[in-house]
């Protein structure tokens, strides 16, 4: 029986780092996802729930890139994804016709990563200018000035809010911007970026005087962890088909930081495990309602306190590596035994 | 004209002058060593060298570019690595992983080339894998590439720490302490590894050592600092009976 079970992992890591896995993984989600919508295989409230996971897979690793990977310390998840969702709607109900709306949507959130990248240079510019933990003050505050800031602008609806968005967020799409935002974000992870990003955690002045460009690293790494926030940001706002201030407060902040924490700093994996636990999690603990305002914030704590690197903690799913680093050790051990010199 | 030269630097933290007026010059292909000590000034000598901190007063040139004022890795870039007294490798990286870490200024492919894996990455990725595992194997150390840096013994850390600091290319290499905690046994071993080093990369080196003797054997100049300035210089044997010296390693001894 153990044999059996070898068998199959063996044959699982065998087809998972192959050349065409991600390929064929990523048509067969995209045909599953359209076919389950389109003819109603899944059942809507469960097709909610998939973007959801989606969504919050999105905002997960996205955060993880600055805090697990990195080591820094960002409150303001949500404050992006504030931006993101208002640019997004912004332009899907007052600027695109409607008529084009299906074409024009991947556009919207496009625009809605930029909005939130751009805003993310601002952020990290002064907050990296200097060593030290000040990410986490400037983000906090950066969360309460986007809130505040939204509820006082009534043009878009201030404390209210926003509505009129068509739901254009499907679950294809859902799929895409998912598969998407996790494949770049891995690339970044496995290049001279990443092993920047890796090495300031590990320690910033080594790092630095290794000729990693600290600042440039930090920067790349906070803005492209904005720009797929904005992202999520702009999906959310079309599967929900309204927006207000409260929604990105720091409570969905905290909620971005749990799932990283449980799932694991530093992992593609973690990542999306913890956004697949924590999104069904919220949704059995519904009925609880205030009191899940207790019980998570409590689940953080308790986490950090105990799990500090949560499930997966700087482990990674082999599928995730590219297979130059999967491999590189091993095929260089291949090609010495080919050619034994006198100093083995 | 020298590879390196430091012109009356001056450094102080808060009131302590750490190292004061010191003026040095070293000539391409010379082993040098500082000794001197405790909190003589020695690391932070390389601290300001290597950009980590920034000269309260006085030039530091490197072929002829001044580096005060030049960040960490602008410097590195320019031709100086260094290792530290207290190991400073990325532990929870793999071996292979720190030391492609310092191909970091080499690599030329830009972050859009890094999100998409395309173009200059691949190839330069390719080269870079190749040249740290060539580096390690050097070092011996290709075996254990997909190992943590912690797990490491002790040794072998040491050794990681200056593949590390060669995989950045240098032409003047900063070492710092590399024989801490070691017996004698290896210290000699370290010696000769040194040695090697100096000549298969061509290396300029600056030493630390806190303890004399060791360095006699190889250094071929001396500079002993106490409180921050330079008491003596010269060839290992004037140091060796320079009443100045032996006072200030006595005042030490007395100490303890
Ligand atoms: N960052 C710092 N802030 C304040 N004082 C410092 C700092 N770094 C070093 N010093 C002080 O500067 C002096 C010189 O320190 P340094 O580390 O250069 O000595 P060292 O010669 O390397 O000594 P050791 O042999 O113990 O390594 C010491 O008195 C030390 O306490
Ligand atoms: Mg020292």
């Amino acid at each position: 029986m153990a044999d059996f079970y070898k068998n199959i992992l063996e044959r699982w890591q065998n087809i998972s780092t192959h050349r065409f896995f991600w390929p064929v993984f990523f048509a067969a989600g995209l045909a599953f996802s359209i076919v389950a919508s389109a003819f109603d295989i899944l059942d809507l409230y469960l097709q909610l729930i998939l973007i959801y996971v989606g969504i919050n897979i999105i905002l997960t690793v996205s955060l993880n890139l600055v805090n697990g990977y990195m080591g820094e310390f960002s409150i303001g998840h949500a404050g992006f994804m504030a931006i993101g969702a208002y640019t997004a709607s912004l332009l899907t109900v007052n600027v695109f016709p409607a008529g084009a709306l299906n074409y024009l949507f991947p556009l919207a959130i496009i625009a809605g990563g930029v909005a939130a990248s751009v805003i993310g240079l601002i952020v990290a510019i002064p907050s990296f200018k200097t060593r030290g933990d000040y990410l986490a003050i400037v983000t906090l505050a950066f969360g309460m000035i986007v809130k505040s800031g939204l509820e006082n602008i009534e043009v878009i609806g201030g404390p209210r809010g926003f509505l009129g968005m068509s739901k254009l967020t499907t679950l294809p799409w859902v799929f895409f911007w998912t598969v998407l935002s996790v494949w770049i974000i891995r690339n970044l992870v496995y290049s001279k970026f990443g092993r920047g990003v890796l090495s300031i955690r590990e320690d910033e002045i080594a790092s630095d005087l290794m000729s990693v460009n600290t600042r440039q690293v930090k920067i790349i790494a906070f803005v492209v962890s904005s720009f797929f926030a904005g992202v999520a940001g702009g999906l959310f706002a079309h599967a929900l088909q309204f927006i207000n201030p409260r929604m990105f407060d720091i409570i969905k902040s905290t909620d971005i930081l749990i799932m990283v924490y449980l799932g694991g700093i530093a992992s593609i994996a973690g990542s999306i495990i913890g956004a697949v636990i924590y999104t069904i999690l919220l949704e059995i603990l519904r009925p609880l309602g205030i009191w899940r305002m207790v019980l998570m914030p409590l689940m953080l704590v308790l986490l950090m306190i105990y799990r500090p690197r949560g499930i997966m903690g700087m482990r990674e799913a082999r599928f995730f590596v590219p297979l130059r680093d999967l491999l590189a050790a091993k095929l260089w051990k291949q090609k010495n035994k080919e050619a034994p010199d006198a100093s083995a | 004209m020298p590879l390196l030269e430091m012109k009356n630097i001056t450094h102080r933290f808060e009131g302590l002058c750490a190292v004061a007026n010191f003026n040095f010059q070293l000539t391409q292909g010379e082993l040098v060593g500082i000794i001197g000590p405790n909190g003589a000034g020695k690391t932070t000598v390389f601290n300001l060298i290597t950009g980590v901190y920034r000269a309260t007063e006085g030039s530091i040139f490197f072929n002829g570019d001044e580096l005060v004022g030049k960040t960490p890795h602008q410097i590195t870039k320019m031709g100086v690595a260094r290792t530290f007294q207290n190991i400073r490798l990325f532990k929870e990286l793999t071996v292979l992983d720190n030391v492609r870490t310092a191909y970091f200024g080499e690599a030329t492919y830009s972050p859009l080339e890094a999100l998409l894996h395309m173009g200059r990455y691949r190839r330069e990725e390719t080269k870079i894998t190749e040249r740290a595992l060539e580096l390690l194997s050097v070092f011996q150390l290709d075996n254990a590439a997909s190992e943590l840096a912690k797990n490491l013994p002790y040794g072998l850390q040491r050794k990681l720490e200056i593949a590390r600091a060669l995989a950045t290319n240098p032409q003047l290499l900063l070492l710092d302490e590399p024989a801490a905690g070691m017996n004698p046994n290896e210290i000699k071993q370290l010696m000769d590894f040194i040695g090697w080093i100096r000549k298969t990369f061509r290396l300029t080196i600056i030493l630390i050592e806190h303890q004399m003797r060791l360095v006699m054997g190889i250094c071929e100049r001396l500079v002993v600092l106490d409180f921050g300035a330079t008491i003596a210089q010269g060839l290992p044997a004037e140091i060796k009976s320079n009443p100045k010296v032996l006072e200030a390693y006595l005042g030490e001894e007395a100490a303890k």
